[in-house]
């Protein structure tokens, strides 16, 4: 092919696309040239000199992360000559780096500290006194310690380049260069700055709500879903003790890039409350007794088996594909029903100006799509209030998942014969139900969401779920197969299989193969455009 | 006699009217022939000018040293695109001053170098990027450039040719790195003085994006005589391969410093016994830095042996560079001298690359530990080895600056280090 070019890099000999950078080349080999103003969202400006690599030929080290490859190129990134180059430049880093990793909270994830470690010198040379700058806050969510920055420049660009509001430069010049904000607001009002400290080679710019909270290696990272929206960014879940200590996004070129808002990067407080249901509550009137799930269930179905009037369900756009899959079955293995849900929406949307699919959708809730596809009705107004009138006047089985009722009184499903409410909590809109089952939220379980442009993206649980709560699928799912005779399905996969089988636009994917950019439903999603 | 020195060695050319106030203004100009060659330029067109410039051998006079009728020739045509000439009057390398002199005492010849050049290349605009500290200087080429514009060798249709050409004069603000030419782009542009990665080279990608040549203001000032009497007459002077003549700044411990325009491959030994009046007071000479701050220093030996000319000067093992001849004599401590220097860098980096921004600050505290007394001798072995990082590991090579005066004055004047250190252990302080 004309626009291949043939390049050597570490003895590998590999074909790829005229115009890719060395740096790009040699990832597919297997080898990460160390580097840190280079990143692939953005512009390189070849400053850091750290991705130097030997090319054959080349009177001196070329930069990787802006050399396009020639035909016939030779590279060496592990020859002596990249090694001791890339010593030195790492030695620079430390001349004035304050080396104080027993108090950084980068320290663990630190790329600086991983180079030197790996490649720089045993012994330091430097006798002279540090430079000191001390620390700053940039407003937002940002801290800025001055002494660990690397001047890489990549939070500059970032604010520049991606998020396109211009609030850091480098000031002065030399050693003295640093990082500033140009007014007092700093960072204050922007909604993607989060970024810039996950990329953020070193411990320079830290989160003001992650100070000092946990060390990197003790954190434990589990792939999920932001729930802030209905972009559906792929993020991972940062715990310890149980508890999200904090969100980081997850690289999904198709869907968010690198990137987060600043909103879904805080919302994990609610993951972390501890005044959960922890069991199944059988109800009646004034009184709540906590039962065991066997019972809870039996009580569940003798109350259908003795209903007449048919079903109605109030449903959550916030609920897994799985979750709303077991919903709909357990209402069709009732007699069937109308199935409603209720979500907010936001009067507008933030947009990330330099990643044009990413946005801060007006849809605040994560599975529209996936209600919608299940054929569930949107009721209530954008403040994801009202709308459950024809419910409240219900005679017969009454259903609610995942819905806090906040709106509602106390009388809530009075006149239901049987009123089921699954929750990760009791609320005073569940007073009058027969039943309260305890389920698990998102980060307690595994399942999929089916984001705003049909794409179905899985997450894992990161958390524990709290005593006897189990995921709602798991429960639903049961007292359907009780209901039917049918079999249950056990595990995530088995309900998204469940699911293909009955909802058209889920058949043919298979849960194994969504993978980690996500996997698009098969008939074309009229998107909600928000 | 007359500005501050002269000589008879000296051939001048473009320093002719140093010291003569009146061939500042237009009408003076133009009596002695001014804005001749830019009308014989226009009748020549531009292939024929590049070709002349191509074979009268000029070559940058900024330090480089490329042959400035190759450069030329880089630029594309045809691209519908706008072109620019830029002309480097940033002199901010420590022991330089001939583009000053060059810009106060005969701004239209610089004027009119700059037009001939933009005709050539096929630009529309000049940009004079000036140093900001030049005050005077940038008066001076202010008033010029409108007084060229009143009497039409500027703007529209240029002396009945046809040919539209504008000239801005623009004022730095004070950087050294805005001297190098992608640096000095950026800061055109009204962002920070930091050099660009190149490739794009300037010649495909320049200033504002577009296609550019930039020039210093000693090549811009020579394109005139060359253009009015041709490349072989010019090459009547210097050599084979550095042909012409050159300013030479002399600064530093001889009797009669200053700019002198000699033949390039003038000794260096004459220069200074000669032409500058030989050293102070009849000192001995110690050390010279031949070609500005950031070429290698080199010693009295060596001085003997060298020819001011390209070749001349890597033979011994230094550069011409902007030919600014720094003369040390037996009282310089050269310790404190490089230090200095490296002050300067340090202070100068623009703090892009990691080799730079941390290396020169580093070394110079390094320096001056020893110089304080504080020093030992692995501090050499330091210098040495973390300059040699320094050199081709950055975009620009302000870095590639710092190591050539510490590497060579380590190499060549090892005892004065050694001296300092030893003074120091002696009396404890280390």
């Amino acid at each position: 092919m004309a626009d291949m070019v043939k390049v050597t890099i570490d003895g590998h000999e590999l074909e790829v696309p005229k115009g890719t950078t060395i740096l790009e080349a040699a990832k597919r080999v297997g080898t990460e040239v160390p580097h840190y103003c280079y990143h692939p969202g953005m512009s390189s400006p070849a400053m850091c000199r750290l991705c130097l690599v030997d090319v054959e030929g080349a009177p001196k080290p070329m930069p990787s992360c802006v050399t396009t490859v020639m035909d016939g190129q030779v590279v060496h990134t592990q020859s002596e000559k990249a090694l001791a180059n890339r010593q030195g430049v790492l030695e620079f880093y430390l001349v004035n780096h304050p080396l104080d990793c027993p108090i950084c909270d980068m320290s663990g994830e630190c790329n600086l500290q991983d180079y030197v470690h790996e490649e720089g010198r045993k012994q330091g040379r430097g006798r002279e006194p540090k430079r000191v700058f001390g620390r700053d806050d940039f407003g937002g969510d940002v801290l800025f310690y001055g002494d660990r920055c690397v001047m890489c420049t990549r939070c500059v660009r970032f604010m520049s380049e991606v998020e396109q509001d211009d609030r850091l430069t480098v000031v002065e010049r030399g050693n003295r260069s640093v990082i500033d904000t140009f007014f007092a607001e700093g960072l204050d009002g922007t909604n993607w700055h989060g970024n810039i400290v996950d990329i953020c080679p070193v411990g320079a710019l830290v989160s003001k709500d992650f100070l000092h909270k946990a060390r990197a290696w003790d954190l434990t990272h589990t792939p999920s879903i932001c729930t802030s929206c209905s972009q559906g960014c792929n993020i991972d879940l940062h715990t310890r003790d149980n508890l999200v200590q904090r969100i980081k996004p997850r690289e999904n070129l198709d869907v968010n890039g690198w990137w987060i808002c600043d909103h879904g990067r805080h919302d994990y407080e609610w993951m972390n409350r501890g005044d959960r249901l922890e069991a199944p509550l059988a109800r009646d009137g004034s009184t709540s007794r906590a039962t065991g799930w066997k019972d809870a269930l039996r009580g569940v179905l003798d109350g259908a088996a003795a209903s007449s009037g048919g079903v109605r369900a109030i449903a959550s756009a916030g609920s897994s594909n799985e979750d709303l899959g077991a919903l709909r079955a357990l209402v069709d293995a009732l007699g069937g029903g109308e199935i409603v849900y209720r979500s907010a929406r936001a009067a507008d949307e933030i947009p990330l100006k330099g990643y044009p699919t990413l946005a801060r959708r007006r849809d605040l809730a994560p599975n529209t799509t996936g209600a919608n596809l299940m054929g569930m009705t949107r009721v209530g107004g954008d403040d994801a209030t009202g709308g459950l009138e024809g419910v409240a006047s219900h005679e017969g089985v009454v259903i609610v998942l995942g819905d806090r009722l906040d709106d509602v009184g106390a009388d809530f499903g009075e006149k239901a014969s049987l009123y089921v409410y699954l929750g990760t909590h009791d609320v005073p809109g569940a007073s009058a139900a027969h039943f309260v089952l305890p389920v698990a939220t998102h980060a307690e379980s595994e399942g999929t969401f089916t984001n705003r442009e049909g794409r179905v993206q899985r997450f894992e649980p990161a958390l524990q779920a709290p005593g006897m709560a189990r995921p709602a699928w798991l429960v639903l799912g049961a007292l359907t197969a009780e209901r039917t005779g049918g079999g249950v399905a056990r595990t995530a996969p088995d309900a998204f299989a469940a699911l293909g089988s009955t909802v058209p636009a889920f058949s043919g994917i298979g849960y194994g193969d969504i993978g980690s950019r996500g996997a698009v439903v098969n008939e074309s999603v009229s998107l909600t455009g928000d | 006699m007359a500005y501050p020195y002269v000589s008879d060695h000296e051939v001048r050319i473009l320093s002719k009217h140093f010291g003569d106030p009146l061939q500042r203004r237009v009408d003076t100009y133009v009596e002695r022939g001014g804005y001749g060659a830019l009308k014989k330029a226009f009748e020549m067109g531009p292939e024929k000018i590049i070709d002349e410039v191509k074979a009268s051998g000029l070559r940058g006079r900024g330090g480089a040293g490329f042959p400035t009728g190759v450069k030329w020739s880089f630029m594309p045509k045809g691209t519908g695109k706008p072109h620019y000439l830029l002309c480097n009057a940033d002199e901010s390398e420590p022991g330089t001053f001939k583009d000053r002199e060059l810009m106060r005492w005969d701004p239209h010849q610089l004027i009119e170098g700059c037009l001939i050049g933009a005709y050539a290349i096929g630009a529309q605009h000049v940009y004079i990027y000036c140093r900001g500290e030049f005050f005077e200087t940038n008066q001076v080429l202010a008033r010029a450039v409108e007084d060229a514009y009143a009497r039409g060798y500027i703007g529209k249709d240029i002396m009945g040719s046809g040919v539209d050409l504008d000239l801005t004069v623009h004022q730095g603000a004070g950087a050294y790195i805005c001297g190098e030419e992608t640096g000095l782009m950026n800061s055109l542009e009204g962002r920070r003085g930091q050099p660009r990665v190149k490739p794009p080279f300037p010649a495909a990608v320049g200033a504002f994006g577009m296609p550019s040549t930039i020039n210093n203001v000693e090549t811009l000032c020579t394109v005139p005589h060359i253009v009015a009497n041709g490349g072989a007459w010019y090459r009547q002077w210097g050599t084979e391969k550095s042909p012409g003549t050159k300013l030479f700044c002399v600064s530093g411990h001889v009797n009669r410093p200053g700019n002198y325009e000699l033949p390039l491959g003038f000794p260096l030994q004459k220069l200074i016994d000669d032409v500058c009046g030989g050293m102070r007071g009849g000192n001995a000479l110690k050390a010279v830095i031949p070609g500005g701050s950031s070429v290698p220093i080199i010693n009295a030996e060596e001085v003997s042996r060298c020819t001011l000319d390209y070749e001349g000067c890597v033979a011994v093992g230094t550069m011409l560079g902007c030919a600014s001849v720094i003369v040390m004599d037996e009282t310089t401590d050269v310790v404190k001298q490089v230090r200095r220097m490296v002050d300067f860098y340090a202070h100068e980096s623009c703090g892009q690359c990691t080799p730079c921004r941390e290396g020169s600050a580093w070394t110079a505290r390094i320096l001056r530990r020893i110089e304080e007394g504080r020093g030992t001798e692995e501090d050499l072995d330091t210098l040495m080895d973390t300059t040699q990082q320094m050199v081709g590991t950055t975009i620009c090579v302000l870095s590639d600056s710092v190591a050539a005066p510490v590497q060579s004055s380590i190499n060549k004047f090892r005892d004065e280090y050694l001296a300092l250190i030893r003074r120091g252990e002696r009396v404890g302080a280390a």
